[in-house]
């Protein structure tokens, strides 16, 4: 069912969703959204499962031709949606309707926003996920990011009349330096222990030749004890390899499934959200923390998106009109 | 090779098996020995594996399975592989080998001072064990190729290989499942898809199998293309005897 049409795709647009599991052992890398926690609340806000097809919308966003009546929510990079030109708000769901564009202000904070919309965006299916994973051509619309012309079509159809707000005080602010947390290893035995302290203790920034795939660092240089490359074992998303110039590289969703570079530290899971919001320029301190602590990070995050749930604030959309001009109002449903 | 295998954090979501620190035919049978056993009971909450030369990446979903639990499984079923061991098989890939199909085939013979047929005899003399895939989708890392015909890579990569050519740098052999740049020598190619994302399987190989390269006329190339095409062609795979 056609619902978009791509009048502009904007920077670097792609339909992802939690990502392609089962078959790394294949080669395949996991591809999904890069910020899993924007991602899963843009889908809650719209009313789907958690794992529905979004657009993951970088730095630049598309402008849409609306081909019919649906509900939409922008979460992630803070990149106001206006319809018709008139702004909407972040965090939120509304309706937008047939004959109408969606645009998007420039990115005020953050790098990447997920444009859910009512009953999931189509895709094609590669290996169980619609992710898109441009190296390898495969998912999304045709295996790359969005074209000017694309028409882009629901999964389902379903009739969205509930317009939601995720209460302000879960909403997550991005700044331009964050605190990454680390677990040590899989072979932080390759550094002595100066060297580590050097890495957590230096700021790194991110540089331009970041994607998707992974980000590199500038900073101090991390030196192995004697060697940098290890017999090519697998990797994990997060993962932080420090090849021979010592420049840490932080592996992401669309990493390669192995490789032979020692990984001084593991970004955890969680973090990983707070990375995907990082521009070039941006910049990261690392702090080591143990897998137990990660652990009960994860299970504080699961609990936050339940209260997410539990405290949507109910919102309305109304055309008034007022001599002639039609406006469109949101009201606020205050319990 | 360790006496214990190594566990290490990857993370909060996944561990590394590690059972050495070497390349070796033992190493890897270990490895994929726990793989198979792992894969056989269907754990919930482990979301992927990846075996390689010597080590496992165990992906896991911490909500699911607790660390402690994993720990103990990755044990239990590392001692229970010895009885049931991970059975190899051969699969045969067809090449076309040297003109078009593999541009580089004079130079490895005038390389090693060989006709290029001599050069063919040896590519196809032997299996070749698939210790484990990455890189690409479907990218085979490949072992026990001839230090005979071991020749360096191109000095000036190819921007564009076509899927399916069939290559050698220094002592290892593969093929490139997907069309991408790369320096390695290419001596032939195959019609069979290494990699099809519309497949039921769209990955051909897997590791711990062996393949055995077959030569193939180029009238035998285009037919077979064409079945594959038509998905008519299957490969030919059968058990492996040592």
């Amino acid at each position: 069912m056609e619902c978009f049409k791509v009048i502009n795709p904007g920077l670097f647009t792609s339909v992802q969703d939690m990502g392609r599991f089962g078959y790394e052992s294949q080669g395949v890398p996991v591809s999904g959204a890069m910020d899993e926690f924007a991602f899963r609340v843009a889908n809650i806000l719209v009313g789907n499962v958690e794992n529905a097809p979004v657009l993951e919308i970088t730095l630049m966003g598309p402008s849409l031709e609306v081909l019919q009546d649906t509900a939409v929510a922008i979460t992630g990079a803070w990149i106001n949606p206006l319809v018709n030109g008139v702004e909407r708000p972040c965090w939120s769901s509304f309706p937008v309707r047939k004959g109408e564009t969606l645009s998007f202000a420039p990115v005020k904070t953050g790098c990447r926003a997920y444009m859910a919309v009512s009953g999931g965006f189509d895709g094609d299916v590669v290996m169980g996920s619609v992710s898109t994973y441009t190296r390898g051509s495969i998912g999304g619309i045709k295996g790359r990011r969005l074209e000017k012309g694309d028409v882009l079509s629901l999964k389902r159809h379903t009739l969205f009349t509930h317009f939601f707000k995720v209460n302000e005080k879960y909403i997550p602010h991005y700044s331009a330096e964050e605190e990454i947390r680390i677990v040590p290893g899989p072979q932080h035995d390759y550094f002595s222990r100066e060297v580590i302290e050097l890495f957590l203790n230096s700021t790194y920034t991110i540089t331009k030749d970041s994607d998707r795939m992974g980000y590199r660092l500038d900073g101090p240089a991390i030196k192995a004890k004697e060697k940098h490359d290890i017999i090519t074992d697998g990797i994990m998303p997060g993962a932080v390899q420090i090849p021979g110039n010592g420049k840490p590289i932080i592996m992401l969703k669309d990493a390669q499934t192995t490789g032979g570079y020692a990984k001084i530290a593991t970004v955890i899971s969680i973090d990983l959200s707070k990375l995907a919001q990082l521009k070039p320029g941006d910049r990261i301190k690392f702090r080591a923390i143990s897998v137990e602590e990660a652990h009960q990070l994860l299970k504080e995050k699961e609990e936050v998106l339940n209260k997410i749930k539990e405290t949507l604030v109910p919102s309305r959309y109304f055309d008034v009109t007022v001599n002639g001009r039609v406006f469109n109002v949101n009201i606020d449903i205050l319990k | 090779m360790y006496k214990i295998p190594r566990i290490l954090p990857a993370g909060d979501k996944a561990v590394v098996v590690e059972y050495g620190n070497e390349i070796s035919e033992e190493c890897n049978k270990r490895v994929l020995n726990l793989y198979s056993a792992l894969k056989r009971q269907d754990v919930t909450g482990i979301t992927s594996i990846i075996p390689t030369y010597r080590s496992l990446l165990i992906k896991y979903e911490p909500l699911k399975l607790t660390v402690d639990d994993l720990t103990a499984l990755i044990a239990k079923s590392d001692m229970s592989t010895s009885v049931e061991e991970f059975k190899p098989k051969v699969i045969e890939i067809p090449v076309a080998y040297g003109g078009d199909f593999g541009p580089d085939l004079e130079f490895v013979a005038e390389y090693h001072n060989m006709t290029p047929e001599e050069v063919i005899k040896i590519h196809t003399g032997s299996a070749y064990r698939i210790y484990m895939l990455g890189f690409t989708m479907g990218f085979a890392y490949l072992g026990g190729m001839s230090e005979k015909i071991a020749t360096p890579r191109l000095e000036k990569p190819r921007t564009e290989i076509p899927a399916g050519s069939v290559g050698i740098a220094g002592s290892q052999t593969g093929i490139y499942p997907v069309t991408s740049p790369g320096g390695w020598r290419l001596i032939g190619k195959t019609p069979v898809k290494l990699y099809d994302p519309h497949r039921e399987k769209p990955i051909l190989l897997e590791a711990g199998n062996y393949i055995k390269f077959v030569r193939i006329t180029p009238d035998e190339f285009h037919e077979i293309e064409q079945q594959v095409n038509r998905n008519a062609y299957e490969v030919k795979t059968y058990n492996y005897d040592g």
